[in-house]
Order: C-alpha cells, then sequence, then structure tokens
C-alpha cells in the first residue's frame, strides 16, 4: 500500500508554513463506459434484458483511480510515474477540474490548466484560425490574441515548410499538429500547471524548443505537475514523484528513492 | 530531502480544513449563478469565433460551399411545396399558401434543428471538455447561433420569396427583428435543458427525432392548425395553441404576411404575451437547469 517518507517533527513545524497548492483527498474516479452495441447485443439478447429487468450488462464501470490523497505546495514541482493505464492521465484531469471525480473532492489554489496536446481543434479550419479560436478558449481576449498569433505559429515552426498557417489543418502531417497544439497550450501563463507528456511530440529542434518554454512557465507557476514515461525528465524536473499503479498511490517521496524504486520493481 | 512534502504534514487538519485554511476551492466547484453569468458573458468572444468557425468548418468540403446555406432552406420550401401544396392541395383555405408554408418551414428548422444537435452538445465535445476550462453553458449557445446564422440565409430568402409571391413590404416587417430574437433566446433556454438530458442519457439522440417530428405536426408549419384542432378535445386544443413553436410561427406570419392577418390563433396581442413568456420561462428556467448540472459534465 502506500508508502510514505515519514519526516521528523521539526521539519514538519517548517513546512506547515508552506502554502498548499493542490490537495488531493481520496479522489475517486470511475469511467463509465455504455458498451451498447459491443457485447452481446443482439436484438434479442437486448429484449430479453429488458423484460428480465436486468439492465447491468450493458454498463461496465473502469475504476481509474482508487482513493488518491497527497498535498502539493508552492514551488515544488512534482512528477507522477506508473505504467500505462495506472490513471495518470486521469488523475492530472481531475486535479485541472476537467474530469469530476465520483467520490472525494481536489482542492486548488487558483485555477490549474493542463497543458496536453490533445485540445480538440477543427481540422476543417485553417492554423492560423484555430490558433485564434485555441486562445480565445483558454479565455484571452480577442486583442491579445491578435498580439500573440505571430508569435505561436513562429514558435511551432509550422510555417517553416511554406504558408502551412493559412492551409486547413486536416492537410498537416501529425507533427506539425501536435506541435501547433502545444504552441497554442503553452502561449498562456499558468498558476498551476500540468503537464501530460507534452515534451514527447516533434522532432529534436522542437523538444528543445518546448522543453526551454515548459522551463519558463515553470519559473511563473506556482507548482508543476510533470506526467512522463521518461524516468530521466522526470529527474531533472522534479524533486518529488508520486508512482501510481492501478489507481492506487504507490509510493510518494522524493524523486531518487521513488525512480530507485520504480525501476526495480 | 527534508523539504519534501508528504501527505501527512498536516496532521490535525484533515484535508477540506487544510483547503479552507489556505482558501482553496474544489477543484471542479460550480460558481454562483451570478458568477457563472459572467464567465459566460466574459466568452461571448470564444462563443461568436466557435459558431462562425463551426459554419464554415461544417460546408467546407462541399464544392457549393457557404452556397448550400440558401440552398438547403429552398430546398426543404421546395419538397414540402410539392407535397402539400402541389399533391394534398392544402392550399384551398389559405391565400398566400408558398408564403405562409415557408415562413412556418424556415422558422420551426430554427428550433427543431437547434434542439436536436442540443441534445449531444455535450456528448459530441467531449474532448473539448475534458481538454480545456469554460463554463459549458458556451457549447449549447453555440449550438443555437449556429443555426441563428442559418435561419438568418433562410430570412433573405423567405422575404425574397414572400415578396415574389405578392405580399407587399410593410413596416411590420420589422417586428421579425424581436420575434427571432425571442425565439433563439427561447431556443438557447430549450437547447440547455436538451444538453443537460442528452449528457446523461445518450439515447435520447436516437429518439429526437420522433419527437420532434410530433412537434413539426403539432405546430401548424404544413397546414393551418385548425386542421388538427377541431378533432381534439377542449384541453388538447389549449394546449396545442399554447404550442410554443406554433406562437413563434403565427408571430412571423403576421409580421410579414398581409393575405394571412385573418387567418392567425390568436390576436396579436395574445400571441406576443403568450411568446414573452414562453421565452422568459424557457430561456431562464434552462440556463439555471443547465448550470445546476455543471459539475457532471465530463463525467465519463
Amino acid at each position: 500500500m502506500a508508502e510514505q517518507t515519514q519526516t521528523s517533527t521539526n521539519t514538519s513545524a517548517a513546512d506547515s508554513q508552506r502554502v498548499p497548492t493542490v490537495i488531493a483527498d481520496d479522489v475517486h474516479v470511475i469511467y463509465r463506459i455504455h458498451k451498447g452495441a459491443v457485447a452481446n447485443t443482439g436484438a434479442t439478447a437486448a429484449l430479453k434484458r429488458i423484460v428480465s429487468r436486468t439492465s447491468t450488462p450493458n454498463v461496465r464501470e473502469v475504476h481509474a483511480i482508487k482513493g488518491v490523497s497527497f498535498t502539493a505546495h508552492q514551488g515544488e514541482a512534482i512528477g507522477l510515474i506508473g505504467s500505462n493505464g495506472s490513471g495518470k492521465s486521469s488523475l492530472l484531469r481531475t486535479i485541472a477540474g476537467l474530469l469530476p471525480p465520483a467520490r472525494g473532492a481536489v482542492y486548488t489554489l487558483g485555477q490549474p490548466s493542463l497543458l496536453g496536446v490533445n485540445a480538440a481543434l477543427l481540422n476543417d479550419l485553417s492554423g492560423e484560425r484555430n490558433v485564434a479560436l485555441g486562445c480565445l478558449a483558454m479565455g484571452m481576449s480577442p486583442e491579445q490574441v491578435k498580439r500573440i498569433t505571430p508569435e505561436i505559429i513562429e514558435f511551432s515552426g509550422i510555417n517553416e515548410r511554406g504558408d502551412f498557417a493559412s492551409l486547413p489543418m486536416r492537410t498537416y502531417s501529425s507533427g506539425m499538429g501536435a506541435r501547433l497544439r502545444f504552441a497554442i497550450a503553452a502561449a498562456k501563463e499558468h498558476d498551476v500547471l500540468l503537464i501530460d507528456e507534452a515534451l514527447a511530440t516533434g522532432d529534436r529542434k522542437f523538444r528543445i524548443r518546448s522543453e526551454q518554454r515548459v522551463r519558463e512557465l515553470r519559473a511563473s507557476a506556482g507548482t508543476v505537475f510533470l506526467v512522463s514515461h521518461s524516468l530521466d525528465s522526470i529527474r531533472d524536473t522534479c524533486e518529488r514523484t508520486i508512482w501510481l499503479e492501478g489507481g492506487v498511490l504507490k509510493m510518494d517521496g522524493p524523486t531518487d528513492e521513488v525512480c530507485r524504486a520504480y525501476e526495480g520493481r | 530531502m527534508a523539504n519534501t512534502a508528504v501527505a501527512n504534514l498536516h496532521p490535525r487538519l484533515t484535508p477540506a480544513e487544510l483547503a479552507q485554511q489556505h482558501g482553496l476551492k474544489v477543484a471542479n466547484d460550480r460558481p454562483p449563478l451570478r458568477e457563472y453569468t459572467r464567465q459566460v458573458w466574459a466568452y461571448r468572444h470564444f462563443i461568436t469565433a466557435y459558431s462562425r468557425a463551426k459554419v464554415t468548418s461544417s460546408l467546407s468540403n462541399t464544392r457549393l460551399g457557404q452556397l448550400w446555406q440558401v440552398l438547403t432552406p429552398i430546398t426543404n420550401a421546395a419538397v414540402y411545396y410539392l407535397i402539400f401544396g402541389v399533391i394534398l392541395s392544402q392550399d384551398r383555405d389559405i391565400d398566400n399558401f408558398i408564403a405562409y408554408l415557408c415562413t412556418g418551414v424556415f422558422v420551426f428548422m430554427f428550433t427543431q434543428t437547434a434542439v436536436a444537435n442540443g441534445t449531444s452538445a455535450i456528448n459530441a465535445n467531449l474532448g473539448l471538455i475534458r481538454a480545456l476550462h469554460f463554463p459549458r453553458a458556451v457549447l449549447p449557445i453555440t449550438v443555437t447561433l449556429v443555426q441563428l446564422q442559418q435561419l438568418l440565409m433562410s430570412m433573405v430568402v423567405l422575404a425574397a420569396i414572400v415578396l415574389f409571391t405578392g405580399e407587399p413590404i410593410t413596416l411590420r416587417w420589422l417586428l421579425l427583428a424581436p420575434i427571432l430574437f425571442l425565439q433563439t433566446i427561447f431556443n438557447i433556454g430549450l437547447t440547455m435543458v436538451m444538453a443537460r438530458f442528452g449528457s446523461k442519457v445518450a439515447d435520447l439522440k436516437q429518439i429526437m427525432p420522433f419527437v420532434l417530428r410530433t412537434w413539426l405536426y403539432a405546430s401548424g408549419v404544413l397546414y393551418p392548425v385548425s386542421l388538427l384542432r377541431d378533432h381534439l378535445p377542449g384541453w388538447a386544443a389549449t394546449l396545442l395553441e399554447a404550442n410554443p413553436a406554433l406562437i413563434y410561427i403565427e408571430l412571423a406570419r403576421y409580421a410579414l404576411l398581409e393575405s394571412n392577418r385573418e387567418n392567425l390563433v390568436a390576436t396579436p396581442m395574445q400571441l406576443w404575451g403568450t411568446a414573452i413568456a414562453w421565452t422568459l420561462v424557457v430561456g431562464i428556467g434552462g440556463f439555471v437547469y443547465f448550470w445546476r448540472g455543471e459539475k457532471e459534465y465530463g463525467r465519463g
């Protein structure tokens, strides 16, 4: 179960002065999946279920996070590690307030922002208009959007091979699309910053540029969460790490200890 | 590392108390109604940009592109005219049947399509909801505004049809602006109700076509509503005449069609009264109802 580093009494007195920015209190996240047409749903089977009033096989619940609790403080950078499907991204979305927890609560200081590459954009619109739309969706004013659009296009580098910004996004390669999405998401300053594998997109040149941008964002953000499968980038950026496994918090402590335990599992 | 924080740093306080002490807020808490309204207003630029983008992108793969905004209502009117005007010749009691029919079809389509698309406003945008923070009321509003743009195009077509069939231009045409404004607010309210329902019960999307078709038949779009009313018991007839879609359609006919002045289901004053009542009840009620569910949207 949760293995936690004990702190001695005198440091805990000093720590209680620090300002918490994110508190997760026994958070559970459950996805409900309507199987509908997926399994055993011939018309007769469905009819039989309706007649016999057993509706259960139609809905399956996936318990993605099972009671996670932790407190993050100002100035901390926290890594989230765990195997695929361990609930890292779900936890991040819950902290951002985008995925409501089924039980428990997340308390945050200010509005956390999720820096992902999956912000929905309209593929039939030009890159330029998608930039404007994405910025407006993040709550910028039209004047800010006008000012910042060339910077975003420039940062994403999609115009390196000709004027792609005015072409619909469906004509982009997947790398170009991901770069543009990252550039849009990274254009804003954030209180609490949640980064979901965002550094893995694009070619090497773009990765260097985006890592630089994330460092800048970190400097202005209160707290940073970083989800990554690369332990190196976690070691580089985070002093504290949380290890999730199967939706349960397996370990929470200094990055070195947690990473060592994670590698030795 | 001494500065590493762990879960039980503050042994005396529960997480909720600690959060309160430092002024932390529940991550996906629902803001108070007034604050929520302010947030929606702050997102007005996104709403207009997003609905305009939706209109553009929905037609960007077609050859005729934006022309379809005009062609769709014309085709629609032509089909209904063929069936009800030419074949069934419903036009015996109505002087200018083609204009009568088109007014009904276009005004009703506005509500119908907004409601149909509104039902999936949340479920169709889960990606956006799980990626970005914004008041979710933006989504049903966008759905309605997309249809409003379509309606304005239809109104241009309608004006041409009405003039072409020999109706005079009068000052009453100006009444169309407040009528469509009332209908827009009504539609936004109704779309919000449907969006919240639809986010819970995805099956609703399959049922809506039938509900909407029944509504179409009850709204005096294709034939005067008296045709139905005379076959109904008293209470049902009253209900039929209070039908909001019918009210907005009749008001639009009152504004546009000089020839139809005698055939209205109620006096203009009564129509205005009912229309304003519907707008207020559904507009405000729908918004409050949608706001109360704000915490739930996005849950799988």
